[in-house]
């Protein structure tokens, strides 16, 4: 049998649906029983979230007050210490858990398996490489555990009608204390999570200004979803790093994605290529965004944008 | 002395067009331009700050791979780094192994520092740093876009998913550098005839005594599906039926 453990990501009060997309994937590997674990403090809410994924065998609650940030020192060795047990050990593809599967890897010295995008089998699978250009089939060694990340965009997220038992484990090890969390600064949005999304409205570095930026908002909030950006326009601060779209910021896989004045730089294209249907609006008819969209629209985005705008509203 | 190690890896050009060989056995880097992989360089480039800050003394790039190698050492020199060191290996080339090498290293040198790009854009990993942070029970801090040390300590942000998180990690430990950290200075032609006679040590891999364990093989190396070519829309009442039809708005 394939025991598969899932590191759970959640910010003290939520569990992120990459969790669940973990558990989608873990649940293509046949013949798998699957634990979620969750370290948190006061973590019983989360456990509890937890335990409703579908395909949960069991939660395991790791609840202590060293546990109230994700920082990876302090996570990895608590990580470890309940490693024994699986055949494989789980993380999502986000900044979470790319901090803290490698260092979970290195602890039980075996290499690691990033960005899962397709199982193959218990121990084979599809990951991408190159920004996405060339695809590789890795084989784990059968004989070792195997440490992955997911990449979420891959995979859909599990129905959440699950009754999973919950178990509290205390641990037993030293914990280091050369890492302390100081603080999080993030662009507060009431609009959806970018990366769970159903749609999601980007602009380029054509909108030209931060101030210009709120007809992408607007035309955003107008279809209800998620606002984003390429990286031309955060680095040059027309929006807040959290809403870069692409290689280094976030791959998605919205049903919608609207790329609006972005010129779909190779860096950009894949951290979209899972979208549903991709509508480019862009005034230079050769931007490599149109290579790649289902509805290209060719015309000057502040003339095009209100027209939508109104159209959507009808 | 306070050191400051960094990782430069040999990769394909940012610029280049990868091809996949059709035979499924890697990509083509036959006449391919290679390059320090961009990552690292933002990593050279603070590593470099700090020190012309005065929080450091020496820079030493660290390269593992081919003897090719040398001549992206040879550019972090040219940047500005004091020496540089090579550890030749044409067999260690997984995360693992590779942070196995950075250790030795560092337990030759004491740095109060190891600087390594987030990710090197070839395969993409985004493992070394951590690893090798998990090998030293050193903090790490992933994911950098500021950095200001400190005497024994950094006080760090990281770009993450939901935001800037900052946090403070003892010295030594391992930064890793994202794209908005800086912009690396560009290298100039005395500084290139300067940096041929700066210290560059070759060390074979063999003598290092690791035992390699590459615990994951790959098969099959395939060019990604592409998607369908699209439509094009003459304006937008066109492109808003287009939704309705797939039901989308």
């Amino acid at each position: 049998m394939n025991k598969i453990l899932i590191i759970a990501e959640h910010n003290g009060i939520e569990i992120n649906s990459s969790t669940s997309k973990c558990v989608s994937c873990a649940a293509n590997i046949p013949d798998s029983q699957i634990d979620i674990a969750v370290f948190a403090k006061n973590g019983d809410e989360l456990a509890n979230q937890a335990s409703k994924i579908c395909n949960t065998n069991k939660v395991i609650l790791i609840d202590n007050d060293h546990n109230e940030n994700a920082l990876a020192a302090v996570i990895a060795p608590q990580i470890k210490a309940i490693a024994n047990d699986y055949t494989h050990i789980f993380g999502p593809s986000t900044t979470f858990g790319k901090d803290i599967m490698p260092r979970v890897a290195a602890l039980i010295d075996v290499n690691q398996i990033s960005d899962i995008m397709e199982v193959l089998d218990s121990h084979k699978f599809k990951r991408p490489t190159y920004a996405g250009n060339a695809i590789l089939t890795v084989e784990a060694d059968i004989a070792e555990t195997v440490v992955a990340t997911i990449r979420t965009a891959s995979f859909s997220a599990a129905t959440v009608d699950g009754n999973a038992v919950i178990e509290n484990e205390a641990l037993e090890i030293e914990i280091p204390s050369h890492t302390q969390y100081i603080s999080l600064h993030s662009g507060k949005s009431d609009r959806p999570d970018l990366q769970t999304a159903k749609k999601v409205v980007s602009g380029g570095r054509a909108l030209a200004s931060e101030e210009n930026f709120k007809i992408i908002y607007d035309l955003a909030d107008t279809l209800d979803a998620g606002a984003g950006a390429s990286r031309a326009a955060v680095d040059a601060g027309y929006v807040p790093n959290e809403m870069q779209v692409g290689q280094t910021g976030k791959i998605i896989a919205p049903d919608l994605y609207l790329a609006i004045g972005i010129s779909g730089a190779i860096q950009h294209l894949t951290g979209i290529k899972d979208a549903g249907t991709i509508v480019a609006i862009n005034k230079d008819e050769d931007a490599p965004i149109f290579e790649v969209a289902d509805i290209g629209l060719v015309g000057d985005l502040f003339k095009v944008i209100p027209e939508l705008q109104s159209e959507l509203k009808k | 002395m306070r050191k400051i190690i960094v990782g430069l890896k040999r990769v394909i050009d940012y610029n280049v067009r990868v091809r996949v060989r059709s035979d499924g056995s890697g990509v083509e880097k036959e006449g391919v331009k290679m390059s320090i992989n961009p990552f690292d360089e933002i990593a050279l480039e603070e590593a470099l700050r700090i020190k012309e800050q005065g929080n450091a003394d020496e820079v030493i790039v660290l390269s593992i791979g081919s003897i090719e190698s040398q001549q992206q050492l040879r550019t972090g020199l040219a940047m500005g780094a004091d020496r540089a060191i090579l550890v030749n290996s044409e067999n260690a080339s997984d995360p693992l192994s590779i942070s196995k090498v950075f250790q030795k290293i560092i337990d030759q040198e004491n740095p109060i520092l190891v600087l390594l790009g987030k990710q090197a854009i070839d395969n993409d990993n985004n493992q070394t740093g951590q690893m090798l942070a998990a090998l030293l029970n050193w903090p790490q801090a992933t994911f950098a876009s500021e950095v200001k040390i400190n005497n024994d300590s950094a006080t760090v942000t990281r770009e993450i998913d939901s935001g800037l998180e900052t946090i403070s990690i003892a010295l030594p430990a391992i930064i890793t550098a994202d794209l908005r950290l800086n912009e690396p200075r560009y290298v100039k032609l005395p500084d290139i005839m300067k940096a041929k006679k700066k210290p560059l040590d070759v060390i074979n891999f063999d003598d290092l005594s690791i035992t390699i364990k590459n615990t994951i093989k790959t098969v099959n190396t395939e060019p990604p599906e592409q998607r369908q070519k699209g439509i094009m829309v003459e304006d937008v009442s066109a492109l808003v039926n287009e939704l309705k039809n797939k039901g989308l708005v």
